[in-house]
C-alpha cells in the first residue's frame, strides 16, 4: 500500500530530521519543480491530481489556487498561510504530521507557494502544540540553510520567506477569515465573504489558506504525478487519507488509508472494535461539526460524496464514537457547550443561539426538560443551522450533531423527559 | 523614551521589535506582543497592557479588545503552571468530569481559579488534538495523556514533574 504522507512516521512518532527526509526522497519534488516548472504547470498538476482540502470543507484545492489573480497588475506581496489551528473536537491527525514530519509540510507549502506565485509564507499553529512549533521553527533554519528557502531559490528567480506564527487560543481561529484577522493582530471575527481570501486576504492581498494535510501532499502529488495521486483512492476520490477513531474502542488511534476506505475497516480492523461489553450506538465521521452516522452505515466508504450522501460530511476523517453506555444527550450537549464557549461573538445567531441549545440540553440532560423543548430543539437547528445566518460555518456545524441526534436517538430525549432524569447516569456513566 | 514604554524590559523592547520586522503597521504584531510579554512575566497587568499599546501606536482599549478575545492570553495572574484540562468530546465520554473534580479537591480549585500557593492555575482547554490518548491535559508546557486519577498526586506534588 503506498502511503505517502506517512512514509516517515516511526512507531516511536520521532521526528524526521532533514538528514534522514532528504535520504528517503525529500526536497527532491522541490528540485524537480522549482524554476524548472511553471507555476501554471504546478497548478494544472494539483487541479489534475483532484486533491480536496483536507482540513473539514473538502474544496478543490486546484480551484481554490486557480482564483489566485496571477497577472500581476497589482503589484506587492502574495501570502500561503498553513492552517496548523487543529481544535475540531475529536481531531487528532495534523499534530501527527507536523510532530512526525515537519519537512513534508514546508517542502509541501514552498510548491504550493510557488504555484500561486506568493513571496511569503506563514504556518499559524495554536499555543499548545508547542514541541511542533519548535520543529518547525528548526526546520525553517534548515531550509534557509540549504537554499531551500530564503532569496533566489536554488539559483531560481523565485524567493519565499516562511514564518512561525504562535497563535493564542480560541477555535474560531481555525475559520480562514478569522485566522487571517488574527494573523493581522485583530480579534478573530470571521470575515464576511466576498471577497474570498484568494483575492482580498491577508492585509488586503491575494492569500491562500490551507490545512496542514492538505499541503503534506503536495510535494508528492509533484513529483509523481496526477495519475499516481488518482490512482490512490479506494473509490472515486483522489489519494489517502488520515482517519481517526477515538472514544470507547479498543485501540484509538490514527492511521493513513487509502482514501474511501470503509468506516467497517477503519473501526473494526484499525481502532480493534468497541471496547468489551459495549456496542456502536454511533459516530461522527469527521470531528464534532459533522452529523451522526449509525451502525447501518458501517460499510460506507469514507470519501466525501458517500459520506455527503448519507446526510453527513466526511470533515476532518477523524471519527468519534458514541457507545451504547454513553448519553447520547450528554455528547450532543458537550459538543454544543464547546460551540457555544468558542462563538466569538459577532453573529446574533451563533452568539445568542448557541447558549440557548446548550440550556436546553442541560435541562433535557438533568431532568428539567419538558415535551416542548424538542420542539425548541428543532426550531434552533432551523434557524441556527442555516447556512446564511452567519458569517462563518461554526453555527451551522454546531447545529449538526444535534439535528442527527434529533433523528436517530429521539427516544433517548424523549425519555429524558418523561423520566425526569438521565438513566445513563444511572449507572455511573456519562 | 517615556515613562510607560518604561515599564517593558530591553529584552522585551528587542523581542517585540524583531516581530515588526515582517508586519506591514505596528498593530499587526498585537498578539506576538502580548504573549512575548506573558512569557516574561507570566501575565499581561494594565501597566505591560498600556505600555505595549503604546509601543504598537495603539489605543490601550483596543489592545485590550485583543488580549481578552484570546484564551491563552492572561489579564489576570497565573500560577507558576496553569494546567489546560481538556474537557471537549473524546475526554468527556473518557470520563473528563470525573477528573476534574478530582484534580479540583485536590488542589482546592474550581476552573478558572488559582491555587492559594501560587502554582497552579486550572483552565478548561479547546480539544488538544490528541484524542487517541484521552483524557489528556497540559500542566505547563507538558502534555499529559491517558490521565489517572492515581497520578494527580504526583502530578501535583511539589517535586519534579513525570
Amino acid at each position: 500500500m503506498d502511503l505517502p504522507l506517512t512514509r516517515n512516521v516511526s512507531a516511536d512518532k520521532s521526528p524526521t530530521k532533514i538528514d534522514a527526509y532528504e535520504a528517503n526522497g525529500g526536497y527532491r519534488g522541490l528540485k524537480r519543480a522549482i524554476g524548472k516548472l511553471s507555476p501554471a504547470d504546478c497548478l494544472q498538476i494539483v487541479k489534475d491530481s483532484n486533491l480536496k482540502g483536507r482540513g473539514g470543507a473538502g474544496f478543490p484545492t486546484g480551484m481554490k489556487w486557480s482564483f489566485v489573480p496571477m497577472d500581476n497588475v497589482s503589484p506587492g506581496h502574495k501570502y500561503l498561510i498553513c492552517n496548523a489551528d487543529e481544535m475540531e473536537p475529536g481531531t487528532f491527525k495534523d499534530r501527527l504530521l507536523l510532530e512526525c514530519d515537519p519537512h513534508q509540510l514546508i517542502e509541501g507549502m514552498i510548491l504550493s507557494a510557488y504555484t500561486i506565485a506568493a513571496d511569503v509564507a506563514y504556518i499559524f499553529i495554536r499555543a499548545e502544540y508547542i514541541q511542533a512549533a519548535q520543529l518547525l521553527r528548526e526546520a525553517i533554519a534548515n531550509c534557509k540553510a540549504k537554499g531551500y528557502l530564503g532569496a533566489n531559490i536554488l539559483g531560481s528567480d523565485y524567493s519565499l520567506e516562511m514564518h512561525v506564527h504562535t497563535s493564542a487560543g480560541r477555535y474560531i481561529c481555525g475559520e480562514e477569515t478569522a485566522l487571517i484577522n488574527s494573523l493581522e493582530g485583530k480579534r478573530a471575527n470571521p470575515r464576511a465573504k466576498p471577497p474570498f481570501p484568494q483575492v482580498s486576504g491577508l492585509w488586503g492581498r491575494p492569500t491562500i489558506v490551507n490545512n496542514v494535510e492538505t499541503l503534506c501532499n503536495i510535494s508528492h502529488i509533484i513529483e509523481r504525478g496526477a495519475d499516481w495521486f488518482n490512482g490512490l483512492g479506494a473509490t472515486g476520490d483522489a489519494g489517502t487519507k488520515l482517519y481517526g477513531v477515538s472514544g470507547r474502542v479498543k485501540n484509538p488511534g490514527c492511521w493513513e488509508l487509502p482514501i474511501g476506505t470503509t468506516v467497517r475497516e477503519i473501526i473494526e480492523d484499525r481502532a480493534g472494535g468497541m471496547e468489551d461489553g459495549l456496542k456502536l450506538r454511533g459516530f461522527l465521521p469527521g470531528g464534532g461539526s459533522t452529523d451522526f452516522l449509525v451502525p447501518e452505515h458501517l460499510d460506507l466508504a469514507m470519501d466525501y460524496d458517500t459520506i455527503a450522501k448519507a446526510g453527513s460530511r466526511l470533515g476532518t476523517g477523524t471519527m468519534i464514537i458514541l457507545d451504547d453506555h454513553t448519553c447520547p444527550v450528554g455528547f450532543v450537549k458537550n459538543l454544543t457547550e464547546f460551540f457555544a464557549r468558542e462563538s466569538c461573538g459577532f453573529c446574533t445567531p451563533c452568539r445568542e443561539g448557541l447558549p440557548w441549545s446548550a440550556q436546553v440540553l442541560d435541562d433535557i440532560e438533568n431532568g428539567r426538560g419538558i415535551p416542548e423543548d424538542m420542539d425548541t430543539l428543532q426550531r434552533q437547528v432551523a434557524y441556527i443551522g442555516a447556512i446564511g445566518n452567519t458569517h462563518c460555518a461554526l453555527a451551522p456545524g454546531a447545529m449538526e450533531p444535534i439535528q442527527s441526534a434529533l433523528k436517530y436517538f429521539a427516544e433517548d430525549f424523549e425519555r429524558h423527559i418523561s423520566d425526569g432524569r438521565c438513566s445513563y447516569c444511572d449507572v455511573g456513566a456519562n | 523614551m517615556s515613562e510607560l514604554i518604561a515599564v517593558l524590559s530591553e529584552q522585551e523592547l528587542a523581542d517585540i521589535d524583531a516581530e515588526l520586522h515582517h508586519v506591514p503597521y505596528k498593530s499587526a504584531a498585537a498578539i506576538d506582543a502580548l504573549r512575548i510579554v506573558q512569557r516574561y512575566r507570566g501575565w499581561v497587568s494594565d501597566e505591560s497592557l498600556r505600555a505595549v499599546a503604546k509601543h504598537l501606536d495603539m489605543s490601550a482599549e483596543e489592545l485590550d479588545g485583543v488580549a481578552t478575545f484570546y484564551t491563552l492570553i492572561f489579564r489576570q495572574p497565573v500560577g507558576e503552571k496553569v494546567i489546560l484540562l481538556c474537557n471537549s468530546i473524546t475526554c468527556w465520554i473518557k470520563g473528563c468530569n470525573n477528573l476534574q473534580a478530582k484534580i479540583s479537591q485536590q488542589l482546592g480549585v474550581e476552573l478558572g481559579e488559582t491555587t492559594a500557593d501560587g502554582r497552579f492555575t486550572l483552565l478548561p482547554v479547546t480539544c488538544l488534538g490528541a484524542c487517541d490518548k484521552a483524557p489528556v491535559m497540559m500542566v505547563g508546557d507538558d502534555l499529559v495523556e491517558q490521565v489517572g486519577e492515581d497520578q494527580l498526586p504526583e502530578l501535583f506534588s511539589d517535586g519534579e514533574e513525570c
